[in-house]
């Protein structure tokens, strides 16, 4: 043994039979032609720029956009910056995504329980539906539903009036909202600290719990705190309850909450297709519970609503929350589309942006650090969260 | 001693088995599912006549725009005088024959292919053929053909190109990744885990907008490309990440045993890849790559917004000419019928082969 050891030393191996030299080497080729074929790209770019005098950096952000954006949360004006025009864009973006997503969980999961009804006719309404959507591209679904929206709808003229103080016409939906009164911002204060002290009750009955055994009826007391509080702020202000209904006025109408084609065609594609998906994933996590969980807990006496939330759901989230995560992600990315059908996402306003500076590479780069930033903090966050619910192995 | 003993046959109640058992079992069983099954009837029966009378029974099928413009129903003359633009674009008219034959030899491959007993060599070797012959249908130039631009290609063969090509060449790209990412050298396992999660983070079209826009700006002057292998990168860079992190699932799902073995065999990292993980792997992992398939074959109608005329965009050009003008529904439902038919088989397709693989032959 101990020949066969020295005389392993003293051999001379060759170093491309050694594995450890040999990775270093292979390390180094790779880093060799993926950076050669970095500095030959960027290089030639370099030259191109020059050549075609288009300039770098990103002090247009600075400079002003002179266009305008159909629709923003933020004020702006054909006057502001790029930089301000992109904001607007990734506001628009996320609240497009935002709505969507809690519009998709709520629609996919009820398409979800319906595919498992036991009711024939529904289960294979449900079935037909996320076949359907699913095999359809997403941005064929947008342009059918904007086209739609524009074909059959008519001049804001002779705009539809299915309900009191809405309004369908081509040019969008005009909805009646409250006018605006300080108690908003008081109400909108008292909600919040509401949830605070929701979620202050619920550490406390949880603990009390624990410690005594004695049950805090937290849900109800809760439902009474959040939507209580903001009420009574509501009553202390005198019951504002002026109306701010959509006129017509010239062209198109004014006041109330205008939403248009290109935000609904977009939201419902997103939303009808996504769906489908969802609904999918929330299906086989209620299947991977298995029966035998439900009837056990039944066994030990816990009611129906306890069976459904200390048993069930936990188990089935932990199966559906990593695939909804990146049903939402594609949500978003999908969101992008938007460009398509002129809804003035991040995506369609990097677009004008690029069209009118020139500067295509940071106008690409943009787009890409923006949903690199969704993705990375939506599955940070997501992560997090899968961690709470995953499964604790001793 | 023996007594015959009659034994009464009873049968179930009437109402517990046939039809009337199971439309009681399956749509009226207890009070909230008949209300159910009643509001879906009503649902139904307030949609699908209106919608069968639209589509068939008012429709006009082969008149011109004006004359659609006074039918109450569908219009589908829309597709029936306009199919050939539709499914070939620009693609020259008397010409238009060798891309139905590329065609035809794409679904021929397809549907030999689909039995996994044919899965041997000889089907490579057809596969690289027939792309090959594809390819050369569509360009010419040689045997007689006359020459076509690319500029010229359009309509449903452009969809197939683009998807099937892209799939082909994403795919060992994706098996590389997937390596490189499980690799135990930090260099190379940190380069694969940029740019998958680089490209899983970001949406194609900002890849397709970076073929259109920025890719000329990296080559040499003089040296260019045209716009369809543009997207055609792209396309193929975006589909690998997704194809590497499938068969990341199926090399992490092979055991140790295998890896071990092999090594005592004293194979080397290459033999043992070729020879005993990848078979292995990229088995298990069929099913998730056929729906990677369908997404790249739906995620190709993403060229329109660079301005490629595939299928979507040939509807679209067709829906801008004055006559045609206001017939969206209809040529957006056949633009959709045709995904569908695709997308469709090839789910049923996955389900079919995900049973198959799991009874273990």
């Amino acid at each position: 043994m101990r020949g066969f050891k020295d005389n392993a030393a003293s051999e001379k191996v060759n170093f491309w039979f050694d594995p450890k030299k040999r990775a270093i080497l292979f390390q180094l080729l790779t880093f060799g032609i993926v950076g050669l074929l970095a500095y030959y790209l960027i290089s030639n770019t370099l030259i191109n720029l020059e050549k075609q005098k288009i300039a770098t950096g990103f002090s247009f952000l600075q400079k002003e956009s002179s266009f305008e954006i159909g629709e923003s949360l933020v004020p702006y004006s054909a006057a502001s910056s790029y930089g301000r025009a992109l904001l607007v864009g990734a506001l628009n973006t996320i609240k497009v995504a935002f709505i969507g997503i809690v519009i998709t969980i709520i629609l996919g999961t009820i398409i979800g329980v319906a595919r498992l009804s036991t009711n024939w006719l529904l289960s294979k309404m449900a079935a037909i539906y996320i076949e359907v959507m699913q095999d359809i591209p997403i941005l064929l679904q947008l342009f059918f539903w904007y086209a739609i929206f524009y074909e059959t709808m008519p001049s804001p003229e002779q705009a539809l009036n299915p309900g009191a103080g809405i309004y369908l016409s081509n040019r969008g939906v005009a909805f009646t909202i409250l006018q605006a009164h300080p108690a908003h911002k008081y109400m909108l204060l008292a909600f919040v600290v509401g949830c605070v002290i929701v979620y202050l009750i619920r550490r406390w009955a949880r603990k009390r719990q624990e410690k005594t055994g004695q049950i805090f009826p937290t849900f109800r007391v809760g439902i009474a705190i959040v939507f209580g509080l903001p009420f009574i702020t509501w009553l202390a202000f005198g019951t504002p309850l002026k109306m701010d209904p959509p006129k017509f006025v010239g062209f198109n109408f004014q006041g109330g909450l205008m939403v248009s084609p290109e935000f609904i065609a977009l939201l419902m594609g997103l939303i009808l297709y996504t769906a489908a998906f969802v609904a999918e994933v929330v299906r086989a996590g209620i299947q991977s519970v298995s029966k035998g969980q439900k009837e056990a807990a039944m066994s030990i006496g816990l009611r129906p609503t306890l069976v459904l939330n200390l048993v069930i759901l936990p188990q089935a989230l932990r199966v559906i929350i990593p695939p909804l995560t990146s049903q939402m992600l594609n949500l978003t990315k999908n969101s992008s589309l938007a460009v398509a059908i002129g809804y003035p996402d991040f995506v369609s306003v990097a677009n004008t942006t690029i069209n009118q500076t020139g500067q295509s590479i940071e106008g690409v780069a943009l787009i890409m650090a923006v949903y690199l930033f969704f993705s990375l903090s939506t599955s940070v966050f997501m992560n997090w969260y899968n961690k709470r619910v995953a499964l604790v192995e001793r | 001693m023996e007594q015959a003993v009659q034994i009464e046959v009873v049968r179930p109640p009437i109402t517990s088995v046939g039809p009337i058992g199971w439309v009681k079992n399956n749509l009226f069983n207890g009070v909230f599912n008949s209300i159910l099954t009643l509001v879906t009837l009503f649902f139904l029966w307030k949609v699908l006549p209106p919608f069968i009378r639209w589509a068939f029974i008012d429709s006009a099928w082969h008149t011109t725009g004006q004359a659609c413009r006074k039918a109450a129903g569908a219009c589908w003359s829309i597709i029936s005088m306009n199919y050939r633009f539709i499914l070939f674009g620009f693609y020259p008219y008397d010409l238009q024959w060798r891309p139905s034959l590329a065609m035809m030899i794409l679904f021929g491959l397809l549907f030999y292919s689909r039995d996994r007993n044919h899965w041997k060599k000889p089907l490579a070797y057809a596969w690289i053929i027939g792309l090959f012959t594809m390819g050369l249908l569509m360009k010419g130039g040689i045997f007689g053909l006359t020459s076509v631009e690319s500029t010229q290609w359009g309509g449903l063969p452009l969809t197939l190109l683009l998807a099937v090509f892209g799939l082909t060449a994403a795919y060992p790209l994706g098996v590389i990744l997937a390596l490189g990412r499980r690799s135990k050298m930090p260099g190379v396992k940190v380069l694969c885990i940029l740019y998958i999660e680089l490209i899983r983070g970001v949406p194609l079209i900002s890849l397709l907008f970076m073929s259109a826009i920025i890719f000329p700006l990296f080559l040499p002057e003089g040296v260019t490309f045209n716009k369809i292998l543009r997207a055609q990168v792209a396309i193929i860079l975006f589909t690998a990440a997704y194809i590497a992190e499938v068969v990341r699932g199926g090399l992490q799902a092979m055991s140790r045993g295998q890896y071990e073995a092999a090594e005592s065999l004293g194979l080397n990292y290459i033999l043992t890849m070729r020879l005993i993980i990848l078979p292995q792997a990229l088995k298990i992992v069929i099913p998730p790559t056929v729906s990677i398939l369908i997404s790249a074959f739906k995620d190709t109608s993403l060229v329109v917004i660079i301005a490629l005329f595939d299928l979507l965009k040939t509807t679209q050009s067709v829906l801008s000419n004055p006559e045609w003008m206001g017939f969206s529904r209809e040529a957006y439902v056949f633009v959709a019928i045709l995904y569908f038919l695709g997308c469709f088989s090839m789910s049923n397709y996955s389900r079919r082969l995900e049973r198959e693989l799991s009874r273990g032959d």
